[in-house]
């Protein structure tokens, strides 16, 4: 007996030792890039950017490896920015940046923080979830964001769940989560639990949105109210909506059999789709570069991706906008 | 020295003293539970964020690697079951899914990117999780004499508990120690030191009894339902069957709790980790209880807790410590008492696919009832599939009490 209680301490000596031992050092093989892990409008760091340079330009996460990584940058007409920033999806519109990231002070929580031209933060508040899409409506009042979150279920039949939040940075009204917004689905109110929206894009009133909502395994495109809290479907297979900046159209992914994505606008007079000459998987919620292009990040691996642009009436080809970069932001 | 009293035949008595219960093969299956848990919750925690952040995985693909694996694990079950009794194997059986689990979270690693390959190594994972839970409930109720059996199974769910609770604490330490949220096959090796740590206590120190298989019998074929055609063991069946049908999912639950308070979705995850709370701490006290007012009458507290919290759920009434506290209560004075009612009413020799039979009908009928819940609450609404709810709890409550007499 003592000789199997000798076993079993020395055996859990070891294998604490293996455990702690490989998490401390997958830590010391980091890049020693970390510092860019500092919260926006901390003292400018050096040789990267301190504050969003104007445009035109493109916004957008870099995924080169190296001090960049992870980190947003700025490319334009002349050449590459690297701000001070870290986010894991990012966009701004009309001086308004949303930067959705690990906390600083506790990996594997996660935060959504707004922040003005000059990288400072002027609003921030955590969620529960993985980040997955972000959005500013035009005039930079109206900040949203979507997040993954563990199956509702306990025992583990309810596989992923999204949520999506909306803040009002006029007046600081919050929405947690667009769940509990009024639905009416084919011009019936409607309710069920298993409600998710996901991609929000917000008009040029900053009252009237478009978003994705899901029931009952469809996705359906939704037109919603903030200020009266109601959605109501429009059409089904719509999935992350992007407003054109004149408003008069929605680039989106339209879902595959087999679980991929295709490209496509839908024009809101007509209600009639056209696919986009991209052919490619595109797992991504589109922004448009001008009235004419869409643009969109496609993953090369698990790491890395590049940021594609194409004609936003269904002709010519996809061209590479931005190498080693994805959720991409216009800057006018 | 503890080893020999788990060798001790059961010998049904009034009482004995605790001390006994709790350093035999109880604590050791115990220990085996709480690493086991405190493994396969570090890796829950992370995954999300691993396929999403880490392999850019669609939450379609995430749906398909997640959804298939409820009947498979059902068939696994039952045929471990079968197996461990069939050639007196509870102890390799359990052995066996405890490391299919573990060798699991290297698979994770080493499957990459790929998503066929996390499937397989998330389906391996739920394959050892149904071989390994009938022999381990079979062997805890080998290990006391049938009216400890109650609080056997109460100390049993709280070491487990206190795993699961102690999960994800262990994660999130993993991610500040490598100082990111990225770390994950850090995360992915110490949850593999875990449950290398859950397999080697088991093969240290829980005991089965080999007791040698009469050659008469080797030769029949008896598949696990058949048990079901006694009296005594159909009553317990069917009064999981019952729970099953009355739970109508956690995710329900706290989904309900969190839309009507309008809870700020960063405090969701709390309200799991509340009633967790609460399971823990009741499960040991409700096992007490069982074995000494009836283990019928604990599980009619249980529904009585359950029909509580639907008609709370209902009414828009209480507070969520006190709902959560309730829903706590409800899995502590069923869960491990269930076991504990199904031990006595299965012969020895067939007790692993006893356990297997009651525990896959349960969850079986557990999806039924979820399912039917999210179609009434879409038809009806929430508060109409809530009263649903209380109407089954408050019929279970008596047919319940009569069935675990």
């Amino acid at each position: 007996m003592r000789a199997r209680i000798a076993v079993a301490v020395v055996a859990t000596v070891v294998l604490v030792g293996v455990a702690v031992g490989f998490a401390w050092l997958s830590g010391g093989a980091r890049p020693a890039a970390a510092p860019s892990a500092a919260p926006p409008g901390a003292a400018s760091m050096g040789a990267s950017a301190a504050r969003v340079p104007a445009g035109p330009g493109v916004l957008a996460r870099g995924t080169a490896d190296g001090p960049e990584y992870g980190r947003l940058v700025v490319a334009g007409p002349g050449g590459r920015d690297v701000l001070d920033l870290s986010c894991v999806r990012a966009y701004a519109a009309g001086g308004t940046g949303v930067c959705l990231r690990e906390e600083v002070d506790a990996p594997g929580s996660y935060e959504t923080v707004v922040f003005d031209a000059d990288l400072r933060q002027t609003w921030s508040s955590p969620f529960a979830g993985v980040p997955s899409r972000a959005r500013v409506s035009a005039s930079g009042r109206m900040v949203s964001w979507t997040v993954f979150v563990q199956g509702d279920s306990y025992a583990g039949t309810g596989g992923f769940s999204t949520r999506s939040g909306v803040l009002d940075t006029r007046t600081g009204t919050v929405v947690g989560t667009l769940e509990s917004f009024a639905v009416t689905l084919d011009g019936r109110p409607y309710e069920a639990a298993d409600v998710n929206f996901w991609g929000i894009t917000f008009a040029a009133d900053d009252n009237r949105f478009y978003a994705t909502m899901s029931t009952g395994g469809r996705p359906y495109l939704v037109e919603g109210d903030f200020a009266a809290r109601r959605v109501r479907t429009l059409r089904e297979n719509v999935e992350c909506p992007s407003l054109s900046p004149d408003g008069t159209r929605l680039a989106f992914k339209k879902p595959r059999p087999g679980g991929t994505w295709r490209l496509a606008v839908l024009d809101l007079a007509t209600m009639s789709e056209t696919p986009l000459a991209e052919t490619r998987d595109v797992d991504d919620q589109p922004a448009w570069l001008d009235d004419r292009t869409v643009m969109y990040g496609v993953a090369r691996d698990a790491r890395h991706a590049d940021v594609w642009a194409v004609p936003a009436d269904g002709g010519g080809r996809p061209r590479l906008l931005v190498p080693d970069a994805e959720s991409p932001a216009p800057l006018r | 020295m503890y080893l020999s009293t788990a060798r001790v035949a059961p010998v049904p008595r009034a009482d004995g003293p605790i001390r006994r219960l709790l350093s035999g093969n109880v604590l050791a299956l115990g220990m085996v539970s709480l690493v086991t848990d405190v493994s396969a919750e570090m890796v829950t925690a992370v995954l999300p964020a691993y396929l999403v952040l880490g392999l850019h995985f669609s939450m379609v693909q995430y749906g398909m690697v997640d959804g298939l694996y409820a009947g498979m694990t059902a068939l696994f079950r039952l045929g471990g079951g079968y197996a461990a009794d069939r050639w007196r194997l509870r102890k390799a059986v359990a052995g066996f899914g405890y490391g299919l689990s573990a060798l699991a979270r290297l698979g994770l690693l080493a499957a990459g990117p790929s998503a066929a390959g996390i499937g397989g190594a998330l389906a391996a994972d739920r394959i050892g999780k149904g071989l390994r839970t009938p022999p381990r409930d079979a062997l805890i109720t080998l290990s006391v004499p049938a009216p400890l059996l109650g609080r056997a199974f109460g100390v049993h769910r709280t070491m487990d508990g206190v795993g699961a609770f102690l999960g994800p604490l262990a994660a999130l330490g993993v991610l500040a120690l490598a100082g990111s949220g990225q770390a994950f096959s850090a995360v992915f090796v110490a949850s593999f030191c875990a449950a290398a740590l859950g397999v080697l206590l088991l093969v240290l120190f829980v005991r089965d009894r080999r007791e040698p298989v009469p050659r008469a019998e080797r030769r029949t074929w008896s598949p696990p339902w058949r048990l079901l055609g006694a009296a005594g063991f159909r009553r317990v069946w069917l009064a999981a069957v019952l729970l099953g049908l009355v739970t109508v999912g956690d995710g329900f639950v706290y989904l309900l709790l969190q839309r009507r308070e309008d809870l700020p979705i960063m405090w969701f995850p709390l309200l799991a980790v509340g009633t967790n709370l609460a399971y823990l701490l009741l499960a040991t006290p409700m096992g007490w209880l069982a074995d000494r007012v009836g283990r019928g009458t604990t599980v009619m507290v249980g529904c009585a807790a359950l029909l509580s919290v639907y008609a709370l759920l209902a009414t828009g009434g209480g507070t969520i410590p006190l709902i959560l506290l309730l829903y706590g209560t409800f899995y502590a004075a069923t869960d491990g008492v269930l076991m504990a009612c199904a031990g006595p009413v299965v012969p020895e020799r067939w007790r692993t696919s006893g356990m297997a039979v009651v525990q896959t009908g349960q969850a079986l009928a557990y999806l039924v009832s979820s399912t039917a819940f999210g179609t009434v609450w879409q038809v009806w609404g929430a508060s109409a599939a809530c009263w649903a709810a209380a109407c089954g709890a408050a019929l279970a409550l008596p047919l319940c009490g009569r069935w675990l007499r």
